[in-house]
C-alpha cells in the first residue's frame, strides 16, 4: 500500500491536495496576474500561448495563474479549450491543477469537457488507488448530466474496490450524483447498502454521510449494521464520527423503548414528549414492568462514551446529544464536564455550545450547577457570549446560589457594555420572579438603579420594576411614587410607557399623584411618542372612570388630542375609548361594563427563559442553534411504545457464522423441521415403550440446561420441536447435540446428518437406557448404547472432518495450491505440514534461542486466504499473490515465511523472474526465491521465500523482475502471521502470564452474541486471525492461546475468558506491547462480530 | 497540509467557502459543490454591519436559501455556505482547522512551489518511514491560570487548564509511554487521536504512537474543587472624580504564592472608559502605552523582583462634561512562571517501545496567565 503511494508522491503531490490546491495558490502566484481588467485580457492571450507551449514548465505556471483567478472569483471560462488539452498531460502536478479547472467550468462548456471523460475513465483502472480515487473524485464534481451513467458505473466499480480508500471515495461521489441526478436514488441506495456492510473505520463515515443525504429514512438498511458501527465508532476519524452519531441517536429513538420510564420524579421532561392523557396512562402502565434495558441501546452508550474526551468539539456536542436523547437519565451527568471544557475554545464554539447548555439547564438545573462559576462573566467576552452565558446563570438560579449570583449580576449592572447591563437586569428581575425568597431584594436593588445614570439601565430597571410590582401591587406605593418622579428627568419611551401603565393601574393606590401625572402628560402630549400616547390614553381613561371629578376636563381635553393626532392608531384608540367611557345617547350597553373592561385584573407576565421552546429541536443541530426548522432537518421521533424486534439486527452475526462455519445456522432451521417429520415417523413406527412422561420431564429439564448453556434461540426452538415428540430417540438427539455443541469444529449443520444416524442409535438402543442416560449423565459408564452414541460421535466426528475439509480443497484447488492441501487441517487433528525430520530441526533452532516452556508447534489452522502481490494488469500479464503458509522459515529463524504463486497470463514465455532491488525499512531482512527461468504461458509456479520483518507489521518493499520489466510490489504482514504457534501446559502459561502483568498487559471487552462465544467459533476465530497455538485449558468459559514471535521469540499469551451476558474479556500478554496491541485491535472486532 | 485534510470529508457538507478580510473584500472562494454567487456574502455584510465589533458578529446566520457559518480568524472571516441541516460545531470545527492549516502552511516562510504531499498509512495521523539522525522528544506541559479577583482582592473563580504539547522527532513507529507521578490531579482530559483511551481508563498512562513532529498530545483540566495557588496580587486605587475634568490611577503588582520562582513576562491590559480622553502616568518599571482610539491601557512590565514592586500611577484626563464613569475597568494580567506546573503535576517517566534506540528525552513546565481579571 505504502509503497504504491510512496512511488506516487516522489512524482507529485497526492490527488486530494487539488481541493486545497487552489487556496495555495492563488495566494503564492504573483500578484501582478491580476492587475487590470484590460491587462487581463491580455494576460489570458499570453496564458493560452503558454498552455500550447511544450514546457511543462510554462504550461505549470499558466495553470497556477488560472487556478488563481478562480480561487479568487474570477471569470477563466474563455480558456476552457486550452486547459482541457492538458488533462492528459504526464506531469502530475499540471493534471491536478487542470483537475481543479475542470470541476469549476466543466457545468459551463459540457460538451467541451465531454473531451476528458475518457482520461478520468482510463485512471479508474489504474493500479494505484491514489490515482483511482482522484480520478473518481474529479469525475464525480463534474456536473455535467449527461455522463451521469458513467458516473454511476463508476461508483458501483468503486464500490468493490480493494483499497477501502476508494471506497470511501465511492461513498462521497454517491452524494455528489445524487445531488445532481435524484433520478439515480434507488441504485445509489443499492451502493449505499454494499458500502454499508463494509468493515474498514475508513469508510463507515463517508458512507454514513451519504445515507444521511440520500436515503435517511431507510432505517432498515442500518440493523445489520448497527453493532459493527458501534462498535468501529472509536476508530472511525472525527467527522465520521459526528455523522455516525447523529444518524445513531435518530436510529435508537426508532428501535428502542424509553429508558426513562423509570426513572421517578422526572415527569416534567416526559410531558413534553408525551401530550395526550392516553399516552400518560399508558406510560404509567409500562412502569409498572421492569425496564430492561436492549443491549445494544447499551452498547451504542457505552461505545460513545470514550469520544466525550476527543479533542474535535463536534464529536464531544455529538456525544452529549447521544447523551441527552437516548441515555437514561441517571446517565445523562457525565457530559456536563465536557460541554464545559468546551467553554475554553474559541468564541464560535464557545457559542454553539453555550446554546446548547442553556436549553439543557432548563429542563435539568442539577447538570450544571456544580460548574456555576464557569459562566460567570468576563468583562472580555463578546456580548453574545455574555448573554448567553446570563442566561445559563439565570437558569441555574436557585434558593441556595442566588445571593453568591446576585452579588456577581451586581458587577454586570455596572458593565460599561450597557446592552449587557440591560439583559443583566431582566435576568435579575427573572430570579425574582423564580425564587420567591429574594423578589423583595431584587426589586430594592432594581429601584437603586433607578437613579443609575445611564438612561438604557433605568428603562430596562423601570420595564422590569413594573413586571414585578405586576405580580404583587399591594404593597409598592413608595416605589410608585419614586417612578412617577422619573417621569420628568427619563426620556426613553418603553419606560416613560410602563410608568404611565404602572399608575395607570394602581391609580386608586396613588390618588393625589396620579392625577398630576396626568396633567404633565396631557401637557406634552403632542411630543410624546406614539407608545407614550397610547399609555397616557389608558391613564386618562382609568383616572376617568375612577376618579372623574378631578380629571374629566382633562380626559377630554386629551381625547381630543389624541383625535387629530397624525397617527392613526392613536385616533382610532381615541375613538374607541371615547364611546367607551364618556355616556351619550349612542353609547351602548358596553359603557356600562368600561370600568370592569379597563380595570380588569391583569395576569402578571411570566417571565420566561427565550430558550424555553427550543427542546424539540435535536441538540446540536443547526435547527436548535436557528430556533427553526433547517431544510432537511430529521425529526427525532418519540420513543416507540413497544420496541420493534431486536433480532433484526443479529442477522449479520448468523451471516458471519456462516463463513465460519461451512454450513450456516440458516440451514438449520431444515434440519430441525426433518427432525420432526422423522421423529413423527418414528413414533409410528417404533411407538409404544419409548415415551413415557417422566422420560419426557427429564428432556426437558435437560433443555432448559440447554437453554441456559447455549444461549441460542434458533436452537431453543429446534428443541421446542423435539420436546414435542416426547420420543427416546429425540433425548438421544439431545445428547449429541450437547456433545456436539462441546466438540471442537463442530457445527449444527450436520443435523441432518446426525439425525440420520441418530435414528440408527435409537434403533439400536433401547429407549429405557436412553432414559437413565439422560437422568443420569455420566454415571453410567458403560452402557451400550452410551458406547455406541460415542462410536456414532466419533464417526460424526470424522466425517466432520471430511466435510471440513472439503470446501477448502475446493477453495484451494481453484488456486492450484495443491501442496497446501495436508496442511489446510481442521482444528481437532493438526497434522505435521512439514516433513517431521525438518520439524526436528527447527524445533532445534528454536531451543536455542528462547526459553524450555517455549517449543514451537505446528500451526492449528492455515487460512487459504492469498493477498495480492501483483496483479496481472499492471505486471504486464504476470500475476503473482502471496500467502502465509505459517510454518517455521527455512531460511531462518528469524523469518516468516511467504510463499508466492506466479502465474503467467499471458500468451507468450516470461524469462527470468526474480526480485531485484529491495527498499526495506532498518533490520528487515529478506530471503529471496531463486530466479525462475521461465514461466510457460498460462503456466504457474509456487516459490518460498523468508522475511524478517522485525516484528513489525512494517512493509517490506521490493521489485519483482522479469526479464524485460522490474514492478514495484510489497509485502506487508498481518500481525497474525508474525507469530508462531507454541506448544505450552495450562501452568506453564499462566505462569509466563503471571510474569507478562501491568504494562505488558492489555485488554478489551468484547460484546457479541452468544452464539460468537461457543468454543469452536472462539477458536476458529482467533487461529484465522493469527498463528497461535492451542493451550488446553481446565475451564470451559477461559480459553488460552499461546505463540511466539518470530523475529524475537517474545510470548504473545491470549486469553479470551467468557464472562456474564454476551460479553469476554480478550486479554493479552506480551513483551511486545506494540504488536500486542495491534493484535487486541484485530482481534476485538473479529471476535465480537464473527 | 494535504495529509491533514486528506481524511477530512466535512467540506461533503459545505456548499462554498469565502475568505473575507477586515476590509471587506472577498480574496477567496472555493465551491465544493456548485457554484454559488458572490452575493450570498451580503447578508453576512448586513450582519457585521448590525453587530458593534467583529467579535458579535453572530456565527450562524440565516438566509433565504442558505446558511451562513463563519469564524473570524486573525483579522479574516472565513464564511461557509450552508443548505441543509448539519451540525454547526461541525462546520466550525472545520472551518478552525482550516484556518490552522492555513496558519501552519503560510506561517513557515517556506511556502514551496510544489505543494504538500501525503500518503495513507495504516496509522493515519502518522507518516511511515520517518527518519532522524537525532532521535528526540520534548514534551511541553503548559498551564493557565483562570481567574477573577474581586474588588477585595478575593478569589471569585479560579481554575487551571493545562495542555502538553509534544514535539516528536522519532524514527521509524515508536510507541511511547507517558506516565505521571499524580494523574489524579487531571480532572477532564481530552486527547489527541493517537492516544489509548483504555489504557488511560486503566491505567492513567498515556500510551500512543506519535505523529510526526508537533501536535497537541492533551489537554486537560484541573478540578475546580482543588484550591489554585493565585500567583500575583494587584492593588489598585482607580478613582474619577464627579464635575472635574481628572482622576487618579494607581496600581502596583505583587507576587503571591508564587512556589520561589520568578515571575515575569508581565503585562497588564485595561480598556479605559469611553470618556478617557489621555493617560499620564509613571511606571517605576517597564513601559506603558496608552491607545486614544481604542482606549487601551497597556503596561509592558516585564519581571517582579520583590524588592521593589512594580507600580503605574499617574492622571487619567477625562472628557469635560460627560458624566463620571461609574465603573472602574478590569484589569486583564499576563504572567508566565518558566519551570513549574501550578497544579503541581509532574511527569514520572517516557517509555518507548517498538524501535531500539535510544531517544534524547525532555520535559519543560511552564505556568501562564490565561483569562485573568482583576475587577477594580
Amino acid at each position: 500500500m505504502s509503497s504504491n503511494s510512496f512511488a506516487y508522491n516522489e512524482q507529485s503531490g497526492g490527488g486530494e491536495a487539488t481541493e486545497l490546491g487552489q487556496e495555495a495558490t492563488s495566494t503564492i502566484s504573483p500578484s501582478g496576474a491580476f492587475g487590470l481588467f484590460s491587462s487581463d485580457l491580455k494576460k489570458n492571450e499570453d496564458l493560452k500561448q503558454m498552455l500550447e507551449s511544450n514546457k511543462d514548465s510554462a504550461k505549470l505556471d499558466a495553470m497556477k495563474r488560472i487556478v488563481g483567478m478562480i480561487a479568487k472569483g474570477k471569470n477563466a471560462s474563455e480558456l476552457f479549450p486550452a486547459v482541457v488539452k492538458n488533462v492528459a498531460s504526464k506531469n502530475i502536478e499540471i493534471k491536478k491543477l487542470v483537475y481543479v479547472y475542470l470541476v469549476r467550468y466543466a457545468e459551463e462548456q459540457q460538451d467541451l469537457a465531454l473531451l476528458s471523460i475518457s482520461t478520468f475513465q482510463r485512471a479508474l483502472k489504474d493500479p494505484n488507488q491514489l490515482i483511482r480515487a482522484s480520478a473518481l473524485r474529479v469525475l464525480s464534481s463534474i456536473r455535467v448530466p449527461i455522463i451521469v451513467p458513467i458516473m454511476m458505473l463508476a461508483i458501483k466499480e468503486a464500490s468493490a474496490d480493494l483499497s477501502p480508500y476508494v471506497r470511501k471515495n465511492a461513498a462521497h461521489a454517491i452524494q455528489k450524483l445524487y445531488s445532481l441526478d435524484p433520478e439515480q436514488k434507488e441504485m445509489l441506495i443499492e451502493v449505499i447498502e454494499k458500502l454499508l456492510k463494509d468493515k474498514s473505520t475508513l469508510v463507515a463515515g463517508s458512507v454514513v454521510m451519504a445515507f444521511e443525504e440520500v436515503c435517511p429514512d431507510r432505517i432498515d438498511l442500518i440493523h445489520k449494521n448497527y453493532r459493527k458501527l458501534c462498535n468501529l465508532l472509536v476508530d472511525v476519524e472525527e467527522w465520521g464520527q459526528v455523522v455516525i452519531i447523529h444518524m445513531l441517536t435518530r436510529y435508537a429513538r426508532t428501535q428502542f423503548v424509553s429508558p426513562w420510564k423509570e426513572d421517578d420524579g422526572l415527569e416534567d421532561n416526559e410531558k413534553n414528549f408525551y401530550e395526550s392523557d392516553d399516552e400518560q396512562k399508558e406510560k404509567t402502565d409500562q412502569r409498572k414492568k421492569p425496564y430492561t434495558m436492549d443491549p445494544d441501546h447499551r452498547l451504542l452508550i457505552r461505545n460513545t462514551k470514550p469520544l466525550l474526551q476527543s479533542r474535535n468539539a463536534a464529536v464531544v456536542m455529538a456525544v452529549a446529544q447521544l447523551y441527552w436523547h437516548i441515555s437514561p437519565k441517571s446517565e445523562v451527568g457525565i457530559i456536563s464536564k465536557s460541554l464545559v471544557r468546551l467553554l475554553r475554545s474559541n468564541r464560535e464554539v464557545q457559542y454553539i455550545v453555550l446554546q446548547n447548555i442553556a436549553t439543557m439547564s432548563i429542563q435539568r438545573k442539577g447538570m450544571f450547577e456544580p460548574y456555576l462559576k464557569s459562566f460567570y462573566v468576563r468583562s472580555t467576552d463578546p456580548t453574545m457570549i455574555k448573554t448567553l452565558k446570563l442566561e445559563i446563570l439565570t437558569n441555574l438560579a436557585n434558593e441556595a446560589n442566588i445571593s453568591t449570583l446576585l452579588r456577581e449580576f451586581q458587577t454586570y449592572v455596572k458593565s460599561q457594555d450597557k446592552q449587557f447591563a440591560a439583559a443583566t437586569i431582566q435576568t435579575i428581575g427573572r430570579c425574582a420572579t423564580n425564587i420567591s425568597e429574594v423578589t423583595d431584594t431584587c426589586l430594592n436593588g432594581l429601584v437603586c438603579l433607578l437613579s443609575n445614570r445611564d438612561e438604557i439601565v433605568v428603562a430596562e430597571s423601570v420595564v422590569v420594576i413594573k413586571k414585578l410590582l405586576q405580580m404583587q401591587p399591594a404593597q409598592h406605593g413608595e416605589i410608585i411614587k419614586h417612578m412617577a418622579k422619573l417621569l420628568d428627568s427619563i426620556t426613553v419611551p418603553v419606560a416613560r410607557a410602563s410608568i404611565l401603565w404602572l399608575i395607570g393601574e394602581n391609580c386608586e393606590r396613588v390618588p393625589k399623584i396620579a392625577p398630576d401625572v396626568l396633567r404633565k402628560m396631557a401637557k406634552s402630549f403632542t411630543s410624546e411618542d406614539d407608545l407614550v400616547k397610547l399609555q397616557i390614553l389608558n391613564l386618562g381613561t382609568k383616572l376617568y372612570l375612577t376618579n372623574s371629578r378631578q380629571t374629566k376636563l382633562l380626559t377630554q381635553y386629551i381625547l381630543n388630542l389624541g383625535k387629530y393626532d397624525q397617527n392613526y392608531d392613536i385616533r382610532d384608540r381615541t375613538r374607541f375609548i371615547r364611546q367607551l367611557i364618556v355616556p351619550n345617547e349612542k353609547s351602548g350597553a358596553l359603557s356600562k361594563y368600561a370600568k370592569k373592561i379597563f380595570l380588569a385584573q391583569k395576569p402578571a407576565p411570566l417571565l420566561e427563559s427565550p430558550f424555553k421552546d427550543r427542546d424539540h429541536f435535536q441538540l446540536g443541530t443547526l435547527s436548535h442553534t436557528l430556533n427553526t426548522k433547517a431544510k432537511g432537518y430529521l425529526e427525532l421521533s418519540n420513543w416507540p411504545e413497544v420496541a420493534p424486534d431486536p433480532s433484526v439486527r443479529n442477522v449479520e452475526v448468523i451471516e458471519l457464522a456462516k463463513e465460519w462455519t461451512p454450513a450456516g445456522k440458516t440451514k438449520k432451521e431444515n434440519p430441525a423441521k426433518k427432525f420432526y417429520s422423522e421423529s413423527e415417523e418414528e413414533d409410528d413406527s417404533s411407538d409404544s415403550s419409548s415415551d413415557s412422561e417422566s422420560e419426557s420431564e427429564s428432556a426437558n429439564g435437560e433443555q432448559d440446561e440447554e437453554g441456559g448453556s447455549s444461549d441460542d434461540s434458533s436452537e431453543d426452538s429446534s428443541s421446542e420441536h423435539r420436546s414435542d415428540s416426547e420420543s427416546a430417540s429425540e433425548v438421544g438427539d439431545k445428547r449429541t447435540a450437547k456433545r456436539n455443541s462441546k466438540s471442537k469444529g463442530k457445527s449444527d449443520s450436520e443435523d441432518g446428518e446426525k439425525e440420520n444416524e441418530k435414528s440408527k442409535t435409537s434403533d439400536s438402543s433401547s429407549a429405557d437406557s436412553g432414559s437413565e442416560e439422560e437422568s443420569s449423565p455420566g454415571s453410567e459408564s458403560e452402557s451400550e448404547s452410551e458406547s455406541e452414541s460415542r462410536k456414532v460421535a466419533k464417526e460424526k466426528e470424522k466425517k466432520k472432518t471430511k466435510q471440513d475439509r472439503n470446501p477448502l480443497t475446493k477453495d484451494v484447488s481453484l488456486l492450484d495450491l495443491d501442496d497446501f492441501n495436508p496442511v489446510s487441517t481442521p482444528v481437532a487433528f493438526p497434522t505435521p505440514a512439514l516433513s517431521p525430520s525438518l520439524i526436528a530441526d527447527l524445533e532445534g533452532l528454536n531451543l536455542s534461542t528462547s526459553s524450555s516452556v517455549i517449543s514451537v508447534n505446528t500451526p492449528v489452522f492455515v487460512p487459504v486466504k492469498t493477498h495480492v502481490l501483483l496483479h496481472r494488469m499492471s505486471g504486464r500479464g504476470l500475476a503473482a499473490h502471496y500467502f502465509f503458509p505459517r510454518q517455521p522459515c527455512i531460511f531462518g529463524d528469524k523469518m516468516v515465511s511467504v510463499q508466492i504463486t506466479l502465474n503467467n497470463t499471458t500468451d507468450r514465455k516470461i524469462e527470468n523472474i526474480h526480485i531485484g532491488g529491495k527498499k526495506l525499512p532498518v533490520g528487515m531482512q529478506m530471503h529471496v526465491f531463486n530466479p525462475i527461468e521461465s514461466l510457460e504461458p498460462e503456466g504457474s509456479i509456487t516459490v518460498s521465500m523468508g522475511i524478517d520483518f522485525c516484528d513489525s507489521t512494517q512493509t517490506a518493499s521490493f521489485q519483482l523482475c522479469t526479464k524485460d520489466d522490474c514492478f514495484n510490489v510489497n509485502i506487508q504482514p498481518p500481525v497474525g502471521e508474525l507469530l508462531l504457534p507454541v506448544a505450552m501446559s495450562e501452568k506453564d502459561f499462566k505462569k509466563e502470564q503471571g510474569m507478562l502483568t501491568g504494562m505488558n498487559e492489555m485488554s478489551t471487552v468484547i460484546i457479541a452474541a452468544p452464539q460468537n462465544f461457543t468454543p469452536s467459533v472462539i477458536l476458529q476465530k482467533v487461529v484465522n486471525v493469527a498463528n497461535v497455538g492451542v493451550v488446553p485449558s481446565g475451564q470451559d468459559n477461559i480459553h488460552r492461546f499461546a505463540a511466539k514471535t518470530v523475529h524475537s521469540g517474545s510470548l504473545m499469551l491470549v486469553t479470551v475468558e467468557l464472562k456474564e451476558g454476551s460479553t469476554a474479556q480478550l486479554i493479552i500478554n506480551t513483551e511486545r506491547t506494540v504488536i500486542g496491541s495491534v493484535l487486541l485491535r484485530e482481534l476485538k472486532p473479529v471476535l465480537s462480530q464473527g | 497540509m494535504y495529509t491533514k485534510f486528506k481524511l477530512f470529508s466535512p467540506q461533503k457538507m459545505i456548499h462554498s467557502l469565502f475568505l473575507i478580510n477586515c476590509s471587506g473584500d472577498i480574496f477567496l472562494e472555493k465551491h465544493w459543490k456548485s457554484v454559488v454567487s458572490q452575493s450570498v456574502c451580503d447578508y453576512f455584510f448586513e450582519a457585521q454591519e448590525k453587530a458593534a465589533d467583529v467579535e458579535n458578529v453572530p456565527p450562524v446566520i440565516s438566509t433565504p436559501h442558505h446558511y451562513l457559518i463563519s469564524i473570524y480568524r486573525d483579522k479574516l472571516f472565513f464564511v461557509s455556505v450552508i443548505q441543509t441541516e448539519v451540525p454547526p460545531l461541525f462546520v466550525i470545527e472545520f472551518l478552525h482547522r482550516v484556518a490552522d492549516t492555513f496558519q501552519d502552511y503560510f506561517g513557515s516562510s517556506n511556502v514551496g512551489d510544489t505543494l504538500p504531499t501525503g500518503q495513507l498509512s495504516n496509522i493515519p495521523w502518522r507518516r511511515a518511514g520517518v527518519k532522524y539522525t537525532n532521535n528526540e522528544a520534548y514534551f511541553d506541559v503548559v498551564e493557565e491560570i483562570d481567574a477573577i479577583i474581586d474588588k477585595s482582592g478575593s478569589t471569585v473563580f479560579a481554575e487551571i487548564q493545562g495542555v502538553i504539547d509534544a514535539c516528536i522527532k522519532l524514527s521509524g513507529m515508536p510507541d511511547l509511554s507517558l506516565s505521571f507521578m499524580n494523574p489524579r490531579l487531571l480532572d477532564d482530559v481530552s486527547f489527541h487521536p493517537c492516544i489509548r483511551f483504555k489504557r488511560w481508563e486503566s491505567e492513567r498512562v498515556l500510551s500512543f504512537i506519535p505523529p510526526d513532529g508537533n501536535f497537541r498530545l492533551i489537554s486537560y483540566r484541573v478540578s475546580s474543587q482543588n484550591l489554585v495557588a493565585i500567583p500575583v496580587y494587584v492593588k489598585h486605587s482607580i478613582s474619577f472624580k464627579e464635575n472635574s475634568s481628572c482622576g487618579r490611577f494607581d496600581i502596583t503588582i505583587g507576587p503571591k504564592q508564587n512556589m520561589g520562582k520568578t515571575i515575569e513576562g508581565i503585562t497588564v491590559t485595561v480598556h479605559m472608559p469611553k470618556v478617557v480622553l489621555n493617560m499620564n502616568l509613571t511606571p517605576t518599571q517597564g513601559s506603558y502605552t496608552f491607545d486614544p482610539v481604542t482606549k487601551v491601557l497597556t503596561w509592558d512590565v516585564g519581571k517582579i523582583t520583590p524588592q521593589k514592586l512594580p507600580s503605574l500611577k499617574g492622571l487619567v484626563n477625562l472628557q469635560s462634561g460627560a458624566p463620571k464613569p461609574e465603573e472602574n475597568p478590569s484589569l486583564n494580567i499576563q504572567f508566565k512562571i518558566q519551570q513549574l506546573a501550578i497544579s503541581g503535576l509532574k511527569v514520572n517517566r517516557l517509555d518507548m517501545y517498538g524501535e531500539k534506540y535510544k531517544p534524547f528525552k525532555g520535559v519543560k513546565y511552564v505556568t501562564k496567565a490565561g483569562k485573568f481579571q482583576v475587577r477594580t
